[in-house]
């Protein structure tokens, strides 16, 4: 032992090891890998069966597209070229897209004006879903839905501008009446408005649509994808202020509008939206002379409206029960009537805590507006049940068209939550 | 009060129904257009086309009255109902005539107060099997699993047939034809049954029909025909003998292609009588004295109709059988025109 240490020579390491590289299992893909997927036996297992089932279905569904058929013109010549193979027969996306988007009696040489509804329709929305735009933004989303009406169903421009003079004119009458009496300014507003309407519709000359410069279009008329984005968007847009206003009308202290809330809620929310649906498009022409019955549009957007809006009510109702009692009586304390306490100190609190609920609603509303097929309106599952499958040349076609209808439904759906999500992070105030 | 105030609806309701019964033919002729109610979409019968065009058989029979009345086939407003909505749509008098492929049934006739003008098209439950089973009658299938479409009369008549023939059977209940083509093809049942020509409709979308046979037992009948409201009978007549004019058009052998020559005066009277050169049959349905060849020249005559929409030469491929005149030993029937 001495003996070696003696004759050993000391060592000192006169240079510095060089960094080796850490092991392969540490590092990189592997490292992540290991991590991530085989972090244990179990886990090691599972990550290979989750691979199998994904390879089965990419290996079932990747075929199925790519060999897609585009250019045919009936589901037998798609199997013509196919001779037996895995492909999908998108062909009658591309013969029948204007039917799936416009429905089948939209007058083709007018399909620029529901196109530029919807972009329209974009600019409107800006400034109500982005607060950093300027606010003069908001007349042209005060004019937009006369726009629209005009753009889609055309005839006379008198139409909506009769309308439109009449909310002008009962707002202008609540402006200066409603400082004093709010009653007096809301209920004359409503009378002003109706006799506006009134005298209008009997101004516009019999035949006024017959020469229109946009020929009119009846309702009957609308169909597809369109269908469902403009019930939609007219109702989530009337639900929400409509389900505010229930809302606060139950927290109300008068026992009549309570009441008047409470029953209505309870009531819609009570029966299915089908029901309400076959009510407005079956019961309702009992009630009506043959010739003069409601439009089967108008009819269906108010059930739809009246249901979401008691949907919504509830909602907001939780944000309003949600919110602390010291902000009431904050609200209170400055002297603010309840008006002004509810559109400074209440609502914005109320309606930021109701965000996710209401977006929850608006999608489930927008889904639910494949219902309309079942009464016989042509939406975009109503065009495919109906006149698509039960065409000669696409009998038989299903998983392309349904797969088309929930790509449209998930764009958009997934698009209002990405929003809500977006909303939610911007009013965040944080603790 | 609350009842008072329902009374006074239903008293509206009803004088509003009363009003639209008084005069259907007039408000047609007033509106210039005839309100159809059709499917909203069944192979054959009526769909829209690539163009938004409503073909089909029944819509043929809603064409050939609007010629008939109005003089324009074109003057048609289809209005689309659902099975649920149908009856609702014409009996508030959303519609003046109902060409929905509906079977004629006593409770429909007697209970929901409709009046059926006639038959065109007489169908009945059929079953299907794949050629491979090797099953030539209805009566081989003891023990066969069978998809049934629940909550309809087929599956009432399945159990009657397979009860009376003392066999057994399984069902296997679906909710719909689409659901049912898929059952079927995957093999989740041996035999599937519904009405013949939706059988018919159904084995023409599959990539091979031909492996897949329609057994010859007819299990039920149902009789398909238009229907108008009861308390109209001028209406109905007219509904009724436009359809019979198409029926007796193919009997006579007036075809949409020799009517012009037909039109200008033949030595068969009752041809005459049809086309309106002779007698005075449109003046008593209140109609022009061409009515009966403007039926005719809608779509052609029945057969053609038949034909052009369902027949043998269509994808659906169905055979006359019953629905042969009854000079070839079918049902298709039309009083005479005298």
């Amino acid at each position: 032992m001495s003996d070696s240490q003696n004759n050993s020579v000391a060592f000192v390491a006169t240079e510095v090891i060089p960094q080796s590289p850490p092991p392969a299992r540490e590092t990189g893909v592997v490292k992540w890998l290991r991590e991530n997927l085989f972090s244990s036996v179990t886990n090691g297992i599972l990550t290979l069966v989750a691979l199998y089932l994904i390879y089965q279905v990419l290996s079932a569904i990747l075929p199925w597209i790519f060999n897609g058929i585009w250019t045919t013109n009936s589901l037998a010549e798609c199997r013509d070229i196919l001779q037996g193979k895995t492909g999908a027969c998108f062909s009658v996306l591309t013969e029948r897209w204007h039917q799936l988007i416009y429905g089948f009696k939209y007058p083709s040489d007018g399909y620029w004006r529901p196109n530029l509804a919807l972009v329209l329709m974009l600019v409107a929305i800006a400034p109500v879903l982005f607060f950093d735009l300027p606010r003069k933004l908001l007349i042209f989303t005060a004019l937009y839905p006369f726009v629209a009406f005009w753009l889609i169903w055309g005839g006379t421009i008198l139409a909506p501008l009769v309308a439109l003079v009449g909310f002008v004119v009962a707002g202008a009458f609540f402006q200066v009446f409603g400082r004093s009496s709010f009653a007096l300014g809301f209920f004359g507003g409503i009378v002003i408005a109706l006799i506006v309407w009134t005298v209008g519709g009997l101004l516009i000359p019999e035949g006024a649509s017959d020469n229109a410069l946009l020929p009119a279009v009846p309702s009957r008329d609308l169909g597809g994808f369109m269908l469902n984005l403009m019930l939609g968007v007219t109702c989530v847009s009337l639900s929400i202020p409509l389900g505010i206003a229930l809302a606060l009308g139950r927290q109300s202290d008068m026992p009549l509008i309570k009441g008047i809330c409470v029953v209505f809620i309870e009531f819609i929310r009570g029966v299915p939206l089908i029901t309400l649906l076959f009510v407005a498009s079956v019961m309702l022409a009992y009630f009506f002379p043959p010739e003069s019955t409601v439009d089967l549009f108008l009819r269906v957007v108010i059930m739809i409206t009246m249901f979401s809006a008691a949907y919504i009510a509830e909602v907001i109702r939780g944000g309003l029960a949600a919110l602390p009692k010291g902000q009431y009586e904050a609200a209170d304390s400055l002297g603010l009537d309840y008006p002004q306490a509810m559109r400074l100190i209440i609502l914005p609190q109320a309606l930021k805590i109701s965000i996710p609920g209401i977006v929850n609603v608006a999608v489930g509303l927008f889904k639910d507006t494949t219902l309309v097929s079942v009464i016989s309106m042509f939406d975009l599952v109503g065009m495919i049940r109906g006149p698509i499958l039960a065409s000669t040349e696409w009998n038989g076609v299903y998983w392309e068209l349904f797969g088309f209808a929930a790509l449209l439904f998930f764009v958009v759906c997934y698009g209002i939550s990405q929003y809500s999500q977006w909303l939610e992070r911007k009013l965040h105030k944080g603790h | 009060m609350k009842k008072s105030v329902v009374f006074g609806a239903l008293t509206v309701a009803g004088l509003a129904a009363g009003a639209a019964a008084a005069g259907t033919l007039d408000d047609v002729k007033a509106r210039g257009k005839l309100n159809c109610g059709v499917t909203t979409g069944l192979v054959g019968f009526a769909a829209p086309d690539a163009n938004g065009e409503w073909m089909g058989f029944d819509v043929g029979v809603c064409r050939a009255v609007a010629a008939a009345v109005l003089g324009d086939p074109k003057a048609v407003e289809f209005v689309p109902t659902t099975g649920k909505t149908r009856f609702t749509a014409l009996a508030s008098g959303e519609i003046d005539m109902l060409a929905r492929n509906t079977t004629w049934t006593f409770s429909r006739d007697v209970d929901l107060k409709f009046t059926f003008v006639g038959v065109n098209y007489y169908d009945g439950q059929g079953f299907m099997v794949p050629k491979e089973l090797g099953v030539s009658s209805a009566k081989e299938l003891d023990g066969a699993t069978v998809c049934i479409q629940t909550g309809t009369t087929t599956e009432l008549n399945l159990a009657d047939f397979f009860r009376s023939n003392n066999i057994s059977y399984e069902p296997v209940p679906i909710e719909t034809n689409a659901e049912a083509q898929q059952q079927y093809l995957a093999g989740a049942c041996d035999v599937y049954t519904t009405d013949a020509s939706g059988l018919a409709a159904t084995r023409a979308t599959f990539e091979d029909p031909s492996a897949h046979v329609l057994l010859p037992e007819i299990i039920s009948k149902e009789p398909l025909g238009p229907l108008v409201r009861h308390g109209d009978d001028n209406w109905g007549d007219v509904v009724r003998w436009s359809l019979n004019a198409l029926i007796t058009a193919e009997e006579l052998g007036v075809t949409s292609a020799n009517i012009g020559e037909m039109a200008a005066g033949t030595n068969n009277p009752e041809i005459n009588r049809l086309l309106g050169t002779e007698g005075n049959l449109g003046e008593m349905l209140g109609l022009s004295a061409d009515w009966g060849k403007n039926a005719v020249m809608a779509g052609g005559n029945y057969g053609e109709l038949f034909e052009g929409n369902i027949g043998e030469s269509t994808p659906i491929g169905l055979a006359r059988g019953l629905n042969a005149q009854w000079t070839d030993g079918g049902l298709i029937y039309s009083p005479p025109f005298r």
